[in-house]
């Protein structure tokens, strides 16, 4: 498949119960291309994934997202899937008694459709190959599908599921979190290793921490549900040390009153101590 | 008020019966004072499922078997199940086909069915037949002890090990031949088993009704291990209503693995008592709901020794207009010092019409013991569904996932014959794959 992956998002706007969050977004991501999301929390960088992979909880009020020229946004989830695009979760879901091995199986034969399932001993070659580039312990092959994972072992998962998938448009949300450096350097390993000229990143991150291991070649920052500003890797590491109050000075952008304010506390006057 | 039952044989033919099939006098005698007993008892009452509204005292009349030479005469149904070797085959009414390997029959392990027991044992069964199960508890034990026949008799004499499961399999073929078969599993000290049972229809669903009215008691000498699997896939146009206790004398264990599949009214008690101290029960139970069926499955365990100890486990799934009322009781007797029992009962509903009822209840007579108790009723997560779906998978796949992986933890525990296959294909019958 030597087809590169093209990603066109066009004027996004998408809610969730009603409350707009993604407010006219533009991206363009192509083959080989990794792109990085940044922004302070609470702007809609998570909102922007869930919503690209068709999360029933986000609605899209306005815009296109196309992948290679189709309409992504009509089709369903799991036809995203089929298409290419992959989401690594920040809070992947636990199911009771599905083995993480027929987990995947059953995603790769989805893939493949009927009639071209991929071969047991295949199969099991590369997942153990794949499970030990990341580092994992056999046995996560057979437990149940990141029930009693920790944190960090559900992200190498993500990341093992994307290796063994071949997505061509992979979408990292907050691959970083909860990872101490030791994995997180095998996760970005893991990422590095299937950089490719028909496979495009857009990795979604809060530190800039993560951009020192896997390089990107456009940075964004995201605030307000857009973005604002976009640059190479070295707005990350202006965004590192400096923080993002520069950009909003820059563009003019007010701090959206998160909730009504509080009333600053003021001394009571006229206060006599207890007699 | 209910009017007295109407019995399904009377008390001269019942004795006539017996004495044709040349069963010892107590035998006929029991029958003939139990069926005394039915006509003053009442059905049991059950949690919030009302039986007397059920077909109950559809029982047929008994018809004699009529052996099968060898394996492969055996109906279709029963060859799939099954291989040639440590195996009972009841259809309606009596044994039809029983094999025990040589190597066992040397080590003094009994299999056969309970009507040659009577001749070949008869001190052995008469000492433990309905000791565990009693006869006057209700209208439903009265009448299985005045009308069963056919069923297993299997005994493990001390010390012995038997590892292969041993299997029974139990078919309805005629809808009209009396279908109430009763097991009796001895198990001497130290003594360890597992038996594997299937309870079948295989005559197509019919608008008249025929109950099934079976009895697993096992008792469990100081030491003795039974692992009993119960796979239970009657058809809609049968009632089934089972019985499975255990006793546990000292330090012995029982463990209980029970499916539900069948698609009619069904009434399933299953019970472990921890009469010695040290002992142990572990009861893990499957049930899919399915139409416009009702299940009253009861799991218990009854705390009599000190630091015994029990595990019960019930996951229903509920799906069309089914209901299930899942009780699970733990009873700890005052002097079971020590003792801990944990129970959960989950329910994972597909249907706003089917209800799905868990009540885990607790009944504690004694301070130093550990008690616990979950219960949960939900439905497929959206949330689960979503993260399937972005790896490619269908929603309806990623659905039959889920439900599969819910009852999982039980069917992985069925020991590995033959039939497991065919509890795979009852469960997706029922889940309709």
């Amino acid at each position: 498949m030597a087809n590169k992956p093209h990603l066109k998002i066009d004027g996004l706007r998408a809610a969730i119960e009603g409350k707009e969050i993604i407010k006219g977004l533009d991206l363009e991501i192509k083959g080989g291309e990794v792109h990085a999301v940044m922004g302070p929390n609470g702007t809609g960088k998570s909102t922007l994934a869930s919503t690209l992979m068709g999360h029933p909880k986000y609605e899209v009020t306005d815009g296109t997202v196309t992948l290679n020229g189709e309409n992504l946004l009509e089709m369903a989830v799991d036809e995203r899937a089929r298409a290419g695009l992959f989401l690594a979760m920040q809070y992947p879901s636990e199911i009771t008694g599905v083995t993480n091995a027929d987990f995947l199986r059953t995603a790769i034969n989805a893939r493949r459709g009927e009639g071209n399932e991929i071969s047991l001993i295949k199969f099991i070659r590369q997942l153990e190959s794949k499970m030990k580039e990341l580092e994992m312990n056999p046995e996560f092959a057979h437990r149940y599908l990141n029930e009693g994972f920790s944190g960090g072992e559900k992200k190498r998962n993500e990341i093992l599921q994307m290796m063994m998938l071949e997505p061509s448009v992979v979408i990292l949300d907050e691959i970083d979190s909860g990872l101490d450096i030791d994995a997180l350097k095998i996760v970005a390993a893991g990422v590095n290793s299937m950089r490719a000229e028909d496979r495009s990143f857009l990795i979604i991150t809060h530190y800039q921490r993560l951009l020192n291991y896997i390089k990107p070649d456009f940075v964004h920052v995201m605030m307000q549900g857009r973005i604002v500003k976009s640059g190479g890797p070295e707005l990350a590491e202006r965004l590192e040390n400096e923080g993002y109050d520069w950009v909003k000075e820059e563009l003019g952008i007010e701090d959206e009153p998160a909730a009504p304010e509080e009333e600053p506390f003021k001394m009571p006057m006229n206060t006599r101590a207890p007699r | 008020m209910s009017a007295p039952t109407v019995l399904p044989i009377d008390r001269a033919a019942a004795i006539e019966l017996s004495k044709a099939k040349g069963e010892p006098e107590w035998m006929t005698e029991l029958r003939a004072e139990a069926l005394e007993l039915a006509q003053t008892l009442q059905l049991p009452k059950l949690e919030k499922v009302k039986i007397d509204r059920w077909d109950v005292h559809a029982y047929g009349s008994y018809k004699p078997a009529k052996t099968i030479a060898s394996f492969d005469h055996l109906p279709e149904a029963v060859k799939s199940l099954t291989v040639d070797d440590n195996v009972i085959v009841q259809c309606d009414s009596g044994i039809v086909y029983a094999k025990l390997s040589e190597e066992l029959a040397a080590q003094g392990v009994v299999f056969t069915d309970l009507e040659s027991a009577l001749r070949t044992h008869g001190e052995l069964v008469r000492k433990h037949f309905m000791s565990v199960v009693q006869k006057d508890e209700n209208v439903l034990t009265a009448l299985h002890t005045a009308i069963w026949s056919g069923g297993v008799f299997l005994y493990v004499p001390k010390n012995v090990t038997v590892d292969k499961p041993l299997q029974a399999l139990f078919l309805t073929e005629d809808g009209d031949a009396t279908f109430a078969p009763h097991v009796l599993i001895v198990a001497e000290d130290f003594a360890s088993v597992t038996y594997v049972e299937h309870v079948l229809s295989v005559h197509p669903s019919r608008e008249a009704k025929l109950t099934h009215l079976g009895v697993v008691e096992t008792v469990a000498k100081p030491g003795a291990v039974v692992n009993i699997a119960s796979i239970h896939g009657l058809g809609a146009d049968m009632t089934d209503l089972t019985y499975r206790r255990a006793v546990c004398d000292r330090d012995a264990k029982v463990n209980f693995i029970v499916g539900e599949l069948g698609t009619g009214n069904g009434m399933s008690d299953t019970t472990a008592i921890l009469q010695g101290n040290g002992s142990q029960s572990d009861t893990k139970v499957i049930c899919v709901g399915t139409g416009e069926q009702t299940l009253s499955i009861t799991t218990r365990t009854i705390h009599h020794g000190q630091a015994s100890d029990s595990e019960m486990l019930t996951r229903a799934v509920m799906r069309d207009s089914a209901t299930a009322i899942i009780n699970g009781i733990t009873k700890i007797e005052k002097g079971a010092t020590k003792a801990n029992g944990q129970q959960a009962e989950k329910v994972l509903m597909l249907s706003p019409s089917a209800r799905g009822d868990a009540n885990p209840i607790l009944l504690i007579d004694e301070d130093d013991v550990k008690a616990g108790h979950a219960a949960s009723v939900g439905q497929v997560s959206p949330e689960q569904i979503f993260y399937m779906m972005s790896r490619g998978i269908t929603r309806e796949e990623a659905t039959k996932l889920i439900i599969y992986g819910f009852l999982a933890p039980v069917v992985a525990e069925v020991p590995n014959t033959a039939g497991l296959d065919a509890l795979q294909k009852l469960i997706e019958r029922k889940l309709g794959q």
